[in-house]
């Protein structure tokens, strides 16, 4: 796989909870056809599907856009949603301004933000309020 | 702990994964919160819990869990039930509530290793 990239590009639909995890279940499998060991694909699948839940819960859905070298998996997540308040307190645990529909699904307890810092190294987000944001993650190969 | 253990200690029901009781679990996780499930499970837990929708199955695959018990006497959606198969999974259904249900495993030797170190 030396100096190999695979992309991979997927859309999130919005509001279908039934179809969130699609993309990022997609990436697992490839990661694990791949060979990388299951800790690396693990923290990405668990990153890439927070985040993959939050842009059908708050953004109308999006895109994303994934990189697989060797050395590390970079997840591009864009959508046009309303864009983030206050990032400092999304970051926190425990704080969510999710409805009571997804609360029932078993998310919206303040936990998203914080998993995919959690189980990233490198993690940027952009956002822009009425424009949309741009969660950019890493996790390196160790 | 076998999988077939967990169905006898907890009077199961398999609705999903008859063919994988032989499995084996070194853990358990109790918890109606996926994201939460996210957070803190490890590798080859049981998951526990009284939600019942597609997410909770799509949630135990990104952490590899392989067995999950619903509590209650929870019973997954044909829809569901399919989603599980497709990620060869093992689905019981219990009428215990959630803290008997993890008091009866705990007690019977399923003891997470954190908790012994």
């Amino acid at each position: 796989m030396a100096d190999s990239c695979v992309k991979l590009h997927y859309t999130v639909d919005p509001d279908d909870f039934t179809v969130a995890g699609e993309a990022s279940g997609a990436v697992k499998k490839v990661l694990k056809q791949l060979g990388f060991a299951p800790d690396v694909i693990r923290r990405v699948a668990v990153a890439m599907y927070e985040c993959e839940i939050n842009m059908v819960i708050h953004a109308d859905g999006g895109v994303i856009d994934v990189e697989i070298t060797p050395e590390k998996i970079r997840m591009v997540h864009k959508d046009r949603g309303p864009g983030i308040k206050d990032i400092e307190k999304a970051m926190q645990e425990g704080f969510s301004t999710a409805d009571e529909k997804v609360r029932e699904l078993g998310f919206g307890a303040g936990m998203g933000l914080p998993n995919m810092k959690r189980y990233t190294d490198e993690m940027n987000i952009t956002t822009e309020l009425g424009k949309g944001t741009v969660v950019d993650m890493t996790v390196f190969v160790k | 702990m076998k999988l077939s253990q967990v169905k006898d200690i907890l009077k199961a029901e398999v609705v999903v994964g008859e063919e994988f009781l032989d499995r084996e679990v070194n853990s358990a996780f109790g918890s109606d919160l996926m994201s939460d499930v996210l957070a803190f499970v490890k590798d080859q837990a049981l998951l526990l819990t009284g939600l019942v929708n597609g997410q909770v199955i799509r949630t135990a695959e990104m952490m590899d869990i392989k067995a999950i018990v619903f509590v209650r006497g929870k019973k997954p959606t044909e829809e569901i039930a399919e989603l599980a198969k497709e990620y060869s999974m093992v689905i019981m259904s219990t009428d215990y509530t959630l803290y008997p249900s993890c008091g009866k495993l705990y007690c019977a030797g399923l003891v997470p290793k954190e908790v012994l170190d």
